[in-house]
């Protein structure tokens, strides 16, 4: 695993927070192992601490420094560290297939990511909608998922001209990474396309679609098919499909 | 029928705040809460509320208030936003007990950003992801995930306030303070010079006019990255230092989004965020380092305040009838003639 430090960096956030830092990269392996870590630590149960966030190559640990000092926490941690697997960890989470209409209205840039990399648009579309994504982090936004995984065929440099406002649901690439929009925002990233499923949804009892570590694939969905689509999730159903990763 | 205060000048951004939201970081969800939790504490604990109870944060302009339906306790904390009942201005940092039909307003801040407003019982409104405080960028919690607009009618959770004593901040109350605002280094301070660091810790610093819930962009000396100012995107901790590449900082603050690409140079300590909430445009702040262990202590220092903090109390109308002002008469060993100032009956260590 070339992209990890050869030993955990545990740094300082203040009196009540610290980075376990596995390594500086975006990379596969190196985030499955900062879920792995994630997932040992809710599964022991620390006592003190209180919330953790994993990202592509950390994990930040916050806690009650009144109920566990840094020595012991770091202490704690490591041997959690150790005890991981030392190859990549099994993948754990759910595998999500969002439908997705591409171009036209509904992926204003397809045509031009299509041009910029000599693809026609059936063919950005098969590349995009062909791969596996892992949830390799979710910030910006609630609920926003930055997906690793893109063809590297698609990388394509953010717009010089970010947009004000794109609606939630829209697919979009920037750089190395594709993603779904949780809610309406700016975005300087190149919109291919547009989901029906609302990735953050305050009605539902679980408001978060996806989590750190799960996977998700896009399924093409001609034009004529949104209203119906929308139709369904206004209905409260869910259109897209889950499975358990093993 | 439940008391409502209704909004008749709603300011130019009051929220429903309380500590805020936990465990939804890694879903992108900013814990957002008060800005300022000592001010928050403050206003709650005048009208008997646990401390950390939902209150109004107004921001440095002043508000206006309607009490409809039924008696409502208030008192007003954090920044000084002088209040007004009916249009008379009143003194002190106290409760005031207020029957139907009254009004009250506070007016822009004279010193401080932020005030709270608190009501005896709090507000009667839903937690959302575990917390009313209001995050208006993606409209989660508070009063329908927004700010307020005058007309808005906000109900209580307690059906009538009763008439009794109020309570008052002693004369010559002090929160606690520090000149500095400590940090302490890292997570990324390895990605600036020595110099740079040196700077940080040496310099003024004067909070721009981008200072938000989000955080304070803050304008002084340049600090140079060692390597570059991107980073692999990371969680943001509260109180983060980051600085992206013109070399300015900004504390990220309640609103923060949940992670960021710059490298953050050190971290505010817990003790001293209340203070920086209630910072300004244009005031001047310096920082100073101390290690986990002394930002640890501090943290339980200001923990154990506010845990006294409801019995430093007193009735109000009595404010300089306290033991804190006899306190200071018998260390200074004297009455001197000062106490002739004092309104008829309240001598020093009466009652």
């Amino acid at each position: 695993m070339p992209a990890a430090y050869a030993a955990p960096r545990f740094l300082p956030a203040g009196d009540a927070a610290l980075v376990v830092e596995l390594g500086d990269a975006i990379d596969d392996r190196l985030n499955e192992r900062v879920m792995a870590l994630d997932r040992a630590i809710a599964g022991t149960g620390i006592p003190g601490v209180e919330e953790t966030v994993p990202t592509y190559r950390s994990l930040l640990v916050l806690y009650e420094p009144d109920a566990i000092g840094w020595a012991e926490l770091v202490r704690r941690l490591s041997a959690l560290l150790d005890d991981l697997p030392a190859e990549a960890p099994a993948p754990a989470g759910r595998r999500w297939t969002l439908p997705v209409v591409y171009g036209g209205s509904f992926g204003e840039d397809l045509a031009f990511v299509a041009a910029s990399h000599g693809l026609s648009e059936a063919e950005v579309v098969e590349r995009h909608a062909g791969a596996e994504y892992r949830v390799h982090m979710i910030g910006f936004q609630p609920g926003f998922a930055y997906l690793g995984g893109l063809d590297p065929a698609l990388r394509t440099p953010r717009r010089a001209d970010p947009r004000p406002k794109v609606p939630a649901g829209t697919i979009a690439i920037g750089g190395a990474q594709t993603a779904v929009y949780s809610v309406e925002a700016p975005s300087g990233w190149h919109l291919l396309g547009r989901t029906p499923v609302r990735v953050f949804d305050l009605r539902r009892p679980e408001p978060f679609l996806l989590a750190p570590g799960d996977r998700v694939r896009f399924r093409p969905v001609p034009g004529d098919a949104w209203d119906g689509l929308v139709h369904r999730v206004e209905g409260g159903e869910a259109v897209a499909e889950a499975e358990m990763l093993p | 029928m439940t008391p409502v205060l209704r909004v008749t000048s709603p300011g130019t951004l009051t929220t429903l705040q309380d500590l805020g939201r936990r465990g939804w970081l890694r879903f992108g969800v900013p814990a957002s809460g008060a800005m300022d939790p000592v001010g928050l504490a403050l206003a709650n604990a005048l009208v008997g509320n646990p401390l950390g109870t939902a209150a109004l944060e107004l921001t440095l302009a002043g508000a206006g208030f309607a009490v409809e339906n039924g008696p409502v306790r208030i008192a007003v904390a954090g920044g000084e936003f002088p209040l007004a009942l009916d249009g008379e201005t009143v003194a002190g940092v106290r409760s005031h007990w207020l029957e139907p039909g009254r009004t009250f307003s506070l007016a822009s801040a004279r010193a401080g950003a932020r005030a709270y407003l608190a009501v005896e019982g709090g507000f009667r409104v839903e937690p959302v992801l575990g917390s009313v405080a209001t995050h208006v960028r993606s409209g989660i919690g508070g009063w329908q995930g927004r700010a307020l607009r005058a007309g808005d009618a906000l109900p209580l959770d307690k059906a009538a306030a009763e008439p009794g004593v109020e309570r008052a901040l002693p004369a010559g109350f002090k929160r606690p303070g520090h000149p500095r605002v400590r940090v302490v280094l890292g997570p990324q301070d390895d990605r600036f010079t020595a110099a740079a660091i040196e700077t940080f810790l040496a310099a003024e610093y004067a909070v721009t006019n981008q200072a938000d819930r989000m955080g304070y962009r803050l304008t002084g000396p340049k600090l140079e990255h060692a390597k570059g100012p991107d980073i692999v995107s990371d969680a943001v901790a509260p109180g983060s230092v980051q600085v992206p590449g013109f070399g300015e900082p900004i504390v990220l603050l309640a609103d923060r989004q949940t992670t960021g690409g710059y490298p953050k140079i050190a971290t505010v300590i817990g003790a001293d965020l209340p203070a920086l909430g209630q910072r300004r445009p244009g005031e001047r702040l310096r920082f100073e380092a101390v290690t986990v262990e002394a930002a640890q202590a501090a943290r339980r220092d200001l923990k154990a305040w506010l845990e006294k903090l409801p019995s430093l109390l007193v009735p109000a109308g009595r404010e300089l009838d306290s033991e804190h002002l006899l306190a200071v008469n018998l260390i200074s060993g004297v009455t001197d003639g000062r106490n002739g100032s004092l309104p008829a009956g309240l001598t020093p260590g009466s009652g």
